[in-house]
């Protein structure tokens, strides 16, 4: 490879990083989106590219700066990251395409440029996270896009957003902190960040108590990060009171994110024998997430305020991709990759589903939605494709996620853990009837004046990402292959 | 034109109409006279299969696979043919009686009501033509899914109620039990192909194939097996055209099809008798025949004793189906397309007796058959029908179970075959007695003062196709024979 090419794992990062300062310099909110959407559209156009080439030469390593690894920070780009690299870069572009009309109405001027200079730099910390195959880099991307969320969420129009972004800091950091205590303990057991050397250098040493140390405090740490139940409760009110755009895009890609460094490090750099076998992590990830598949269900039933709806409910879908890893099969980890992907399709869709009706209505509480269905036929087609695509309903990508996790657990010998999670999907079916209840059947609220169907440049956009739930339930090709390929990388050691 | 092209166009046509449909919403003219040639070229289409499927022409297509090794797949068999015939051919009678109903009621939302219907037909079909379990359980969802709209379609509280029910039921049978167990299948066999035999011999024990057997009797909720068939009478909110075609036709009989599917072609009859299940399945299906037969009694909303008794004649497939002997398959075969004739007679005069005369209670219905008559002859058929008495065809299906039952020494099948006729009789003979014999209730008005006469004439002329088509499925039962035939390789 030659030229440009040869550059894209360091472009990857550094034109989104590159546009912050320019927003930021532009000043104008048109001007500052145009910067961030010609740099996201480079971003996917980048990730796509580096698929490819991981397709084509397998594993690609860059050094950055031409400092080589061990000294230098390595990017290592293989099909597992190009897998989230693609995710988040693909959802960032359709969720600025939405961003303006829905950026006009939500953030007061004057801070629109802002905005999306702390939309960049969002951008840029997650890719950087995927991208990097260095340990304390990982951490400092991590720091990158949550600083930026902290002030994506506190810019939501309500007074709340200032609390749930404060809620969010404060947990959001003590995750952090975990994370870098954990890589701390292992440079000094190992003296090394890079993470092909702390795979290579762990197993000699994996007994000895910073070792152990060191692995629980990244455990927990991504875990909080993740927003794994119990350490969920920043996550409701964060995609509850963040601007509609901010729900959209960091409920579809930030968790993935972590859950990704979570695999990468339990199932490359520690090993799946050290953290299934010799610790207990299998259970240490199966209780919570079976919990949070029910609990996480059982909250979103009782919620008025649709996003929060929402957010409780992807409190337990994490559950069940964090059950996906906690199978530590192949299997398992292909279905977690799967329904990364496809959640990430479906909340995206149902955020900006959302966000079109409050941008007519103002608010989203099931109350103030009842009768919609028939003034915005389009937004609610889409908010049925992403409800029918929560429920697993055939023909949709989540209908995909859940035969697989299924066929994971049945090949991993848990039936019972088949009836846990079909009876739990049974739950979703409660929440999202009830949303469709109230906008087919409830009828109009006095003193709503009549409403017209959300502009274009919101609906598109909502559409689209609607029509990948369908897409992507017909033709799985790209995410099952690439999830399969990735789970093969990801597990050096299969443990089955 | 070439086998694939005739399925496709049989799975595909229904769905165009419903886009036609809804885009010549606007005028009800055009509207009707979309869903009516959909339904005319949709019998004409699977009729034009019907001589190659006997002459043994292989009809298949494979489209994409969501999941590898798992296409969605159709195939063309002796059952799925015989539904698919039922099924296309009553939609056509179905939807001039639809017509008939849905102006004559002055019905809201009707451009929906068409979309759905055409929608839930396309889903039948593919239904019917489904290769593998995989694509019988797509179609199966999306019946399910189009057929919501239809039973909530008057918005109204008791609507939504019995719409939470309905999906409560059918969506949640079908992914806590069905889902999991097709998925099983799949982890198990390595494959989800509906093949002759069976796949699950060899491969399965058989205690996890009895474990199995019972997950997906109680998954298919569509067949209505007791305790799972309250879907069934909370549907009956819906339209009566609704009722009569998809809740005595296409979706309950989706769920037993996919029974006889499931133990023909999946477990197969042999591998069949090695299971422990088999027995306690076929003891269920006899206890809700009974049971539903009896609660039928004591009915007094019309619509409501003919759901019970709809409850009950599915479970004679399900019996006939596990006798585990080729005559009572053939039974099981017949009965789906017996049944169908029989039980849209009497929906649609059911629906007939509403929109003339308002009245929904059997108890209202003394001296009707005078003003009535084309309306309560057919009545007559089809009760006679559900009883199996000759002419009508109910007594074909009704024999081969009781052959097969017999041959192989079931004498609980015949036992209940027996007693669960006596049942029918109970329920329906009265109310065509009542009808003809019994001199109207005025309530102090002159019985022959100015009322209601006869319904409006696309209604009338639509069960009394159907009650003919009882008559002659009796009298000319040859090609159902042949398939039925063929579906147990003889």
């Amino acid at each position: 490879m030659s030229g440009l090419a040869a550059h894209l794992p360091a472009l990857q990062v550094v034109v989104p990083l590159f546009a912050a300062p320019l927003c930021l310099l532009a000043g104008r909110a048109g001007l500052a989106w145009l910067i961030v959407f010609v740099a996201s559209c480079l971003a996917t156009a980048t990730a796509a590219g580096l698929a490819y080439q991981t397709f084509q030469h397998g594993t690609l390593s860059y050094p950055l700066g031409g400092w080589a690894a061990p000294w230098g920070i390595e990017y290592v780009v293989d099909t597992a990251n190009a897998f989230i690299l693609l995710l988040v870069s693909a959802i960032s572009t359709v969720v600025l395409m939405y961003a303006p009309a829905s950026v006009d109405r939500e953030i007061r001027q004057g801070r629109r440029h802002l905005f999306y200079c702390m939309f960049a730099l969002c951008l840029t910390g997650l890719l950087g996270i995927a991208i990097t195959g260095d340990a304390f880099n990982v951490f400092v991307f991590l720091e990158i896009s949550s600083l930026s969320s902290y002030a994506l969420i506190a810019l939501g129009g309500h007074r709340k957003a200032l609390t749930a972004s404060f809620q969010y800091l404060v947990m959001g950091t003590i995750g952090a902190t975990f994370f870098l205590i954990g890589v701390g303990l292992l440079y000094m057991m190992t003296g090394t960040l890079n993470m092909a050397d702390l795979q290579a250098r762990i197993p000699a040493i994996q007994d000895s108590r910073p070792v152990l140390a060191a692995f629980a405090f990244i455990t927990v740490g991504l875990a909080l990060k993740a927003a794994l139940f119990p350490l969920h409760l920043w996550l409701p009110n964060a995609y509850a009171y963040a601007p509609n755009v901010v729900s959209a895009f960091i409920a579809a890609t930030a968790t993935k994110v972590s859950l990704y460094v979570l695999l990468r490090f339990t199932f490359t750099i520690f090993g799946a024998k050290f953290a299934f076998l010799d610790l207990p992590l299998h259970w240490v990830l199966l209780v919570p997430a079976v919990i949070a598949m029910f609990a996480g269900s059982f909250s979103a039933i009782f919620q008025r305020d649709v996003k929060r709806m929402l957010a409780y409910s992807s409190v337990a879908q994490i559950g069940y991709i964090v059950l996906g890893i906690a199978l530590s099969s192949a299997a398992g980890v292909a279905a977690a990759l799967i329904h990364i992907f496809n959640h990430g399709l479906m909340k995206a869709a149902l955020f900006c589903a959302l966000g079109c009706i409050f941008h007519r209505i103002g608010s989203v509480r099931l109350e103030a939605m009842a009768g919609l269905g028939r003034e915005m036929p389009w937004t609610m087609a889409a908010l049925v494709a992403g409800g029918f695509s929560l429920l697993g309903v055939p023909l949709t990508a989540g209908f995909i996620s859940k035969w697989y996790l299924i066929e994971a657990a049945f090949e991993a010998g848990l039936w019972w853990l088949v009836v846990l999670v079909v009876l739990s999907s049974m739950l979703a079916v409660v929440y999202v009837w009830r949303l469709l209840e109230a906008l087919y059947f409830k009828p109009v609220p006095e003193g709503r004046a009549a409403v017209a169907e959300a502009p274009l440049s919101m609906l598109l956009p909502t559409l689209l990402l609607a029509a990948a739930n369908i897409y992507f339930g017909l033709d799985t090709r790209l995410p099952v292959e690439m999830a399969q390929s990735a789970a093969t990388i990801l597990i050096r050691e299969q443990i089955w | 034109m070439s086998g694939e092209w005739l399925i496709l166009g049989a799975v595909g046509l229904p769905l165009l109409a419903s886009l036609l449909i809804w885009l010549t919403g606007g005028s009800p003219n055009q509207r009707e006279t979309v869903t009516l040639a959909a339904a005319v070229t949709l019998f004409v289409i699977v009729g034009s299969m019907l001589p190659l499927q006997l002459a043994g022409a292989p009809l298949r297509v494979e489209l994409l696979s969501p999941v590898p090794g798992v296409a969605i797949a159709f195939e063309v068999e002796p059952l799925g043919m015989t539904f698919a015939c039922v099924a296309s051919f009553l939609w056509i009678v179905n939807s001039v009686f639809s017509i008939g109903y849905m102006r004559g009621n002055d019905e809201p939302r009707q451009t929906r009501f068409y979309v759905c219907f055409a929608i839930a037909l396309g889903s039948t079909m593919g239904l019917a033509f489904a290769e593998n379990l995989f694509t019988l359980f797509l179609c199966y969802e999306s019946l399910t899914l189009s057929t919501y709209p239809l039973v909530t379609h008057h918005k109204n509280d008791e609507a939504r109620r019995s719409g939470r029910t309905y999906l409560a039921l059918l969506l949640g049978t079908s992914v806590v039990l069905l889902l999991p167990a097709i998925i099983a299948t799949w982890v198990l066999t390595g494959s989800l192909s509906f093949e002759a035999g069976g796949i699950m011999a060899g491969k399965v024990s058989p205690l996890v194939g009895g474990i199995l057997l019972l997950v997906f009797m109680y998954g298919i909720g569509k067949a209505a097996l007791m305790p799972m068939h309250r879907w069934l009478p909370a549907a009956m909110v819906a339209p009566t055209p609704v009722s009569a075609l998809l809740h005595a036709v296409a979706v309950v009989k989706a769920g037993v099809f996919t029974v006889v599917k499931v133990t023909v072609y999946i477990f197969g009859l042999d591998y069949l008798r090695e299971l422990a299940t088999a027995d306690l399945v076929l003891y269920l299906a006899g206890f809700t025949i009974i049971t539903a037969s009896v609660i039928a009694l004591r009915q007094d909303n019309l619509k409501r004793r003919l759901a019970y008794s709809t409850v009950s004649q599915l479970s004679y497939v399900i019996l006939a189906a596990l006798i585990l002997s080729p005559l009572s398959t053939m039974g099981a075969l017949l009965h789906i397309a017996v049944h169908a004739f029989g039980k849209i007679t009497l929906f649609m005069a059911a629906g007939a007796i509403y929109t003339a005369a308002h009245k929904t209670e059997v108890s209202q219905l003394a001296g009707i058959g005078r003003r009535m008559p084309w309306t309560m002859g057919a009545f007559a058929v089809g009760a006679l029908s559900m009883i199996g008495v000759p002419p009508a065809a109910g007594f074909l299906s009704k024999w081969y179970m009781l052959l097969g039952a017999l041959q192989v020494e079931q004498f609980f099948a015949v036992a209940v075959i027996v007693v669960s006729t006596l049942l029918n009789a109970a329920y329906f003979l009265p109310i065509v007695h009542a009808a003809f014999l019994k001199p109207e209730a005025s309530g102090g008005q002159e019985p022959t003062g100015p009322g209601h006469g006869e319904a409006p004439l696309p209604i009338v002329l639509a069960l009394v196709t159907t009650a003919a088509g009882t008559l002659l499925l009796f009298l000319f039962p040859g090609p159902a024979l042949e398939l039925a035939n063929m579906l147990v390789g003889r």
